[in-house]
Formats: structure tokens, sequence, C-alpha cells
């Protein structure tokens, strides 16, 4: 049975409509990333399944029991508010303190147990979020673009964090971003969104899709075929020729 | 030993700064200050109608704070920003608080009483009343702390954790009205929003958890009020502004002293 599965969702919010019609599922153990522009109902689809807005029209189907691991996009924590990384990590109740060492040293941050969350520079916090994510076993995490704000380098280094987390727990991933070549090399299934699925599959077949071109351009083949050439030569991508350019249009270069 | 009033005063004072300082706490983080003013100025329009239904005063003030807390949520969201509801239902239902008790002929209230509180003039059933709210209002408290934790940190994690943050706001809503209903007569609905506030503040630079800002607070807020009381008593004060005055000066001392110890240490 799949861990999720949302049928012919539709929201509106102030009386416009977000989303229609979507259908999504993910499976024990996939990675799924969801894709699109802003303002295309990616964020909201999260929280219909979370649960925390109202759907118009169709439902989200849980896996009884399902366990949610959720890093949000970004967690403001009022500076009144004094809390402990170890404490933070602890919010669900029962875990003990070497639950909380291993879940820090899943994430990449070992040693941050009794610092201030205050006190974390960005990549930390993120990595934080993750392990309070993980520290619960979850069969699925939900990641909202949650490498916002780390450089590039930080990034992918927390993706490989994820591959390695879904490695090693089995656990399934649904995330959403930006980062299109991460995206297609990182991913099982891609599904791209606006306002409704425009296309969903393989990376490789979503990017050669007419509708995908149509959101991202023609340049973002460039990252499908970095992410063809990665895996079918096995060849080091860790030097340094342009990878430094915001837009992956720039990517045509290749 | 509940026959002299100082006795019962005293007991009084620490029995709202204990309720009211883990809630507010969440009154702190959450940033609802405007909103606990708004519902303690409610509350004198509670009190009017209590008066004129001759029922009791308690049960008046919690019903009206529910009242005005229902009303700011149906309100927000509507194009007028939340400082600006709070601050119009704030202001106007104590005008219309203040201008239901003048057409109360007949009964004779001190206004002066409940304004600014009246706290040697506590009786043995305002004591019990006072507990009584005190301890309702920690235990729910402490019952959902976790969960209160959890969706004041962000709503979306709440949703994840299968809480429902919009309950918990309501468990917050609820120890709001009843908090308030108790300090009335201890510092009146002008102050009662300090002595949710001013102790949680105070206690912010001291604390490395939430727990022990709770806890702090309490400390400081029982200590404002046992102090305050005995200066209003030597001084002959107001004894309510006492209190939040011994409150005030301990903020600023934590303040300065917090501040200092957090450069010391980035």
């Amino acid at each position: 049975m799949s861990l999720i599965e949302v049928e012919n969702l539709s929201i509106q919010y102030n009386k416009k409509t977000v989303l229609s019609h979507v259908d999504l599922k993910v499976d024990p153990g996939e990675i799924v990333t969801i894709v699109g522009p802003n303002g295309s109902g990616k964020t909201s689809l999260f929280k219909a399944i979370l649960g925390s807005i109202e759907t118009s029209a169709g439902h989200v189907q849980k896996m009884p029991g399902l366990r949610i691991g959720y890093v949000p996009q970004k967690l403001h924590i009022d500076p009144t508010l004094p809390i402990t990384v170890e404490r933070f990590l602890r919010l669900n109740g029962q875990v003990d303190r070497s639950a909380c060492r291993a879940a820090l040293e899943a994430a990449g941050v070992p040693d941050l147990l009794k610092q201030q969350m205050s006190r974390l520079s960005g990549g930390q916090f993120q990595r934080v979020l993750l392990a309070r994510a993980l520290i619960d076993r979850p069969d699925i995490l939900l990641l909202d673009e949650a490498t916002q704000g780390l450089d590039q380098a930080g990034s992918a280094s927390f993706y490989r964090q994820i591959e390695n987390v879904r490695n090693e727990t089995g656990c399934a991933i649904l995330m959403i971003s930006h980062e299109l070549h991460v995206v297609m090399s990182a991913s099982d299934r891609v599904v791209c969104l606006n306002g409704h699925v425009c296309c969903a599959g393989t990376p490789a077949v979503v990017a050669s899709a007419p509708e995908y071109r149509a959101l991202f351009g023609t340049g973002t083949g460039g990252a499908l075929a970095l992410y063809r050439h990665d895996h079918d030569h096995q060849h080091d991508h860790d030097h340094d020729h342009d990878h430094d350019h915001p837009h992956p249009a720039n990517e045509v270069a290749h | 030993m509940l026959d002299d009033f100082m006795t019962r005063a005293t007991l009084a004072g620490i029995g709202v700064a204990i309720a009211a300082a883990p809630l507010g706490c969440f009154v702190v983080w959450r940033r609802m200050a405007y909103f606990g003013d708004a519902t303690a100025h409610a509350a004198i329009l509670g009190v009017a109608l209590s008066l004129a239904f001759q029922t009791s005063i308690f049960i008046g003030t919690v019903a009206i704070a529910l009242v005005m807390a229902t009303t700011v949520t149906l309100l927000s969201g509507r194009g007028y920003a939340m400082d600006t509801i709070l601050g119009v239902l704030a202001h106007s239902s104590l005008a219309f608080g203040l201008v239901a008790v003048s057409f109360l002929s007949g009964v004779r209230i001190d206004l002066m009483a409940y304004l600014f509180g009246d706290i040697l003039a506590v009786s043995r059933v305002d004591l019990a009343v006072i507990w009584g709210g005190a301890i309702v209002v920690v235990g729910l408290i402490a019952w959902r702390w976790s969960a209160l934790l959890t969706s004041t940190l962000n709503e979306e994690l709440a949703f994840a954790a299968g809480l429902n943050p919009r309950r918990e706001q309501l468990i917050l809503t609820l120890s709001l009205a009843i908090t308030v209903a108790v300090a009335i007569k201890v510092v009146g609905v002008l102050l009662i929003a300090a002595m949710l506030i001013i102790p949680a503040a105070a206690a912010r630079g001291l604390s490395r958890t939430p727990e022990a800002m709770a806890v702090i607070a309490a400390v400081i807020g029982v200590f404002s009020a046992v102090v305050g009381l005995r200066g209003a008593y030597v001084f002959d004060t107001p004894a309510g502004p006492s209190i939040v005055c011994v409150a005030a000066v301990l903020f600023a001392l934590f303040g300065v002293l917090g501040s200092a110890r957090g450069s010391k240490s980035i």
C-alpha cells in the first residue's frame, strides 16, 4: 500500500483556486520531488497532506499509523523563546539523550546538543530540523525547500545526507525543490506542478515533456544532460566549471 | 491565619503570579501581549454585565473574555492588521464597559477597585476562587505543555506530529480568560497584562529552556507580589501598582544582567 495517496485534490484559498485535480502517490522508500514555479501550489499541497488547510475537493489518504517527519521551509523561533537543540529534539516527548545524539549524527551535526537554537548558523539550523524530523523514525520525510538559504556546497551535502538517510532507513522522501539539477539526479520520480499536475514520471520523462519545457525553458535540458552524463559514466562532477551560475538555463552551455 | 487581611492579600497575589507565569510565557512567545491586554480590558464589560444580571463576577468576566477572544479570531485575516483589531476591541470594550457601569443606578460600585484592583479587600471566598482558577490554569498548561510548545514553534510541525494547533490555541484562550477573571481583584483590569508579560520577559535572559523560563517567571512573579505588598503597606502606596513596579524593576535589572552575559558568551 502507498504511504500517501492524494486523489483528485483541489484547494481554494480566498476564493482563488490554488490546486485542481491533483493526483499523487508515494510508495515506501521512494524519493519523489515536486517542482514548479512560484505560486504553483507546492506548499499548499504539502499543507493539505499534513492536514493544516482545508481541501475543497478530493482527498488525502495516509497509511494508517503513518509517521511523518516534516522539515519546514523556514522555522522562525521567536527570540523571546529560549530553547536548546536537545530540548527542541525532545519536543515530541519520549526521546532520550542517546536518541538525540544519534539523530544529530545522522543529520551530520553532532556536538550541537547544548547549543541554543538561536545561535545556530543557517546550515546547522536546517540540519537540526532534519534531525528532529528523523528522531521519530518516520516512514516518510516531507521536505519543503529544506535547503533554502544554504549555499551550493551546503545544499549538495544536505541532499547527500537525505539520500544516505533513505538508503539506511528506507524511509520515503517527498520534497519540494527549486534546484533542478539536484532534483534530476536524486529523484526516483518528479512531479511538475503548476496549479495542476503538468507532467510526472522519471526525471528523464519529465525533463523532455513539453509542459516542463514550457515552464522551465529548454535550458534545463542541460540539467538533464548533466544527470545522464553523471549516471551513465560515473564521472566525478566536483570540478568547478560554471556550476555556480544561479539559473539552470545557463546549463545549456554544457 | 486567614483572618489577617495582609495574609489573604499575599496569598491572593501569589496565586495570580503562579497562574500568570507559564501563561505569560506563551503570551510573550506567541506575541499575544496585545491580545492579553484586550481580553483584560473587555473584562470591565463583564463586570458591568454581571452586576446588572446579578451573577458572579467570575462567570461574567470569563464569558466576556471568551467572547472577546472569539471575536478577535473571527475578525483577523479580514484586511485589518492584528494590532489594529486589538486596539479597536480593547479600547471600545473598555469604553462600553465604563458606560455600561454608569447605567447601573442603585448599585454603587467602586470603579477604581476593578480598574486597579483591591487586593487588600480579598475575602476567603475570593481567595478560594483565585486559587481554584490558578490551579485550573496551571493544570491545563502543564497537561498540554509539549503540544502548546510545538504549536507555538510552528503550526505545520504540530500538524505533522498529529496535533491540532487550533485546539491548543483554545486552551490558551481559556486559560487567559480564567486568569483575567481571577486577577481583576488583585491588580485590576488595567494591569493584568503586566502580571502576564513582565515576569516572563524578566525571566527570558536568565533561561536556557522554555521550562526554566516558566519556573523563573513564577519565582519573579511571586517575589514581586510579596515585596510589592509589603512595600504598599510600609509606604502606603496602592497595592496592585506596587506589585507591578517591583516586577518592572526586576525586569530592568535582569535585562541588564542578561544582555551583559549574552554579549560575553557570543
